[in-house]
């Protein structure tokens, strides 16, 4: 069954064109990874998705919902973990959770208990009381991820989730996102190969803003002829420039 | 509820802030302090209490524009305000979620001034009610300019506008410290024109009871608090789509 139907997506800024009448459709509990150089539409594209950003042209549906007609509804099932930590720098990491449980409407012992649970499954209890500003990136982005996480999402958006982080850091969250594969739609944008490559069900690879291939890993290597992926990337990239 | 959840969040991180408690409480009350020293060594009728404390219980709401501006300013350029316009809230939430925690905050700034002030030697009158009562629109408009700044400024140029630009403009057109008749003229023209020496006189009138002469400068308070307050609104939307 399909979470996600994008039909003709576009997006344009005056000149530019960020995002050129994108087709795509996610199933439920796939993993979708948005792969491409900078400024392939990669962002413009999930912050259409989540309703940031309105669309020029065309049209996505959420669950069934449009994100041109049925906003609100959209935002009930999804959320996003932006590019950048999105962490309110002066509050403890639980108060950071309770304003996320907050503006979704929970009450307090839902709250509580959404917590809880969040915090055990991302390793987060010890920290749990310390200042949001205080902590290292990697603490920051986890907590960044309960955010998004704790109002239990149906489609989950994650931009660039592992930019900046270590490599104990990122192997962490390699584990916590195939955690939840299968359980939620996951769109993950990545410009690291073996990011996508390791964690993706199928990739779409974009370039200016268009969709080049959409398939899974082995499909895109059979495609380009070749049993590197980060190879088979390249080529289609390139291919595109000719 | 979410109105609520995001004003208590709002409050504590201008709350938590020690800078925001130093500038925010601490300078008016230094002020205060200094000039009534100055005052009881060489008497000078601006800086009798009772005419000092109206001017630096506007003065101190300054500040308040400038931790609402800094906040939002802040929340704009972090992705928090991307992760939050993504939850499912109205731009009501938004708006009032920035701006009701400010108002009760500027309020207890202004019982502390008044409270010090007592301390220093003013005389407690029912007519202090009045003044606190009448701080309310006064902090509306400098709660509105912060909602206005922090929506089209960055957290680095609000420094600049609010920290430097409005706390001078403010102090300097608000006929808190010299009397505006001493340098007439178009500067008078133009102090009058703006809300801050309306603000002050307002509440030196309700300071000493003549609440006749709290008109018209109310008029031009609530004037600007509401002009300001729909441009601040206009402009907070306008930045809410253009994400």
């Amino acid at each position: 069954m399909e979470a996600i139907r994008i039909e003709n997506l576009t997006k344009r800024y005056k000149n530019t064109v960020a995002v050129d009448r994108l087709t795509l459709s996610v199933e439920q509990g796939e993993l979708l990874a948005l792969l491409g150089v900078n400024g392939a539409g990669k962002t413009t594209t999930i912050k259409m998705l989540s309703c940031l950003t309105r669309p020029t042209d065309g049209d996505a549906f959420l669950d069934g919902k449009s994100i041109c007609r049925e906003p609100d509804e959209v935002k009930s099932v999804i959320a996003v973990s932006p590019q950048e930590t999105a962490v309110a720098a002066g509050l403890t990491a639980r108060e950071n959770l309770e304003l996320i449980c907050g503006v979704h409407g929970m009450n307090k012992e839902t709250a509580a208990a959404k917590i809880a649970s969040i915090s055990e499954q991302l390793k987060l209890t010890a920290v749990l009381d310390k200042k949001a500003g205080k902590l290292s990136g990697g603490w920051q982005r986890r907590l960044s991820l309960a955010m998004a996480l704790i109002s239990d999402p149906q489609i989950l958006f994650l931009d660039e989730p592992t930019l900046g982080l270590d490599v104990l850091a990122r192997s962490d969250l390699w584990d916590w996102i195939r955690s939840m594969k299968g359980k939620r739609t996951i769109v993950l944008t990545t410009h690291y190969m073996e990011e996508a490559e390791a964690l993706s069900d199928r990739v779409a690879i974009m370039k200016d803003g268009r969709l080049l291939l959409c398939d899974t890993v082995e499909g895109i290597k059979a495609a380009a002829g070749t049993d590197r992926f980060e190879q088979a990337f390249v080529q289609i990239v390139k291919g595109a420039e000719q | 509820m979410k109105t609520y959840t995001l004003a208590v969040r709002n409050a504590r991180e201008i709350l938590r802030d020690p800078l925001n408690l130093a500038f925010g409480l601490g300078f008016p009350l230094v002020l205060l302090f200094l000039l009534s020293v100055i005052q009881a060594n060489i008497p000078v009728s601006m800086f009798e209490i009772q005419h000092l404390t109206p001017g630096v219980s506007v003065f101190g709401l300054s500040f308040m524009t400038l931790f609402s501006a800094t906040l939002i300013a802040k929340d704009r350029g972090n992705s928090l305000l991307q992760r939050l316009y993504t939850a499912p809230l109205s731009s009501v939430h938004f708006i009032l979620g920035y701006t009701l925690p400010v108002v009760p905050i500027a309020v207890l700034q202004c019982v502390i001034c008044y409270g010090v002030a007592l301390a220093l030697g003013l005389e407690p009158s029912v007519n202090l009610l009045w003044a606190v009562l009448l701080i309310i629109p006064v902090s509306v408009l400098y709660v509105a300019l912060g909602l206005l700044c922090g929506s089209v400024l960055t957290d680095k140029q609000v420094g600049g506008v609010c920290g430097a630009l409005l706390t001078n403009v403010s102090a300097w057109l608000s006929g808190i410290w010299f009397d505006l008749d001493l340098v007439g003229g178009v500067f008078k023209r133009v102090a009058y024109a703006l809300p801050f020496v309306h603000a002050v006189e307002m509440e030196r009138a309700a300071l000493l009871g003549d609440l006749s002469g709290i008109f018209p400068h109310l008029w031009w308070v609530l004037g600007y608090a509401v002009a300001v307050l729909a441009a601040a609104v206009l402009l907070f939307l306008r930045q809410m789509k253009r994400q």
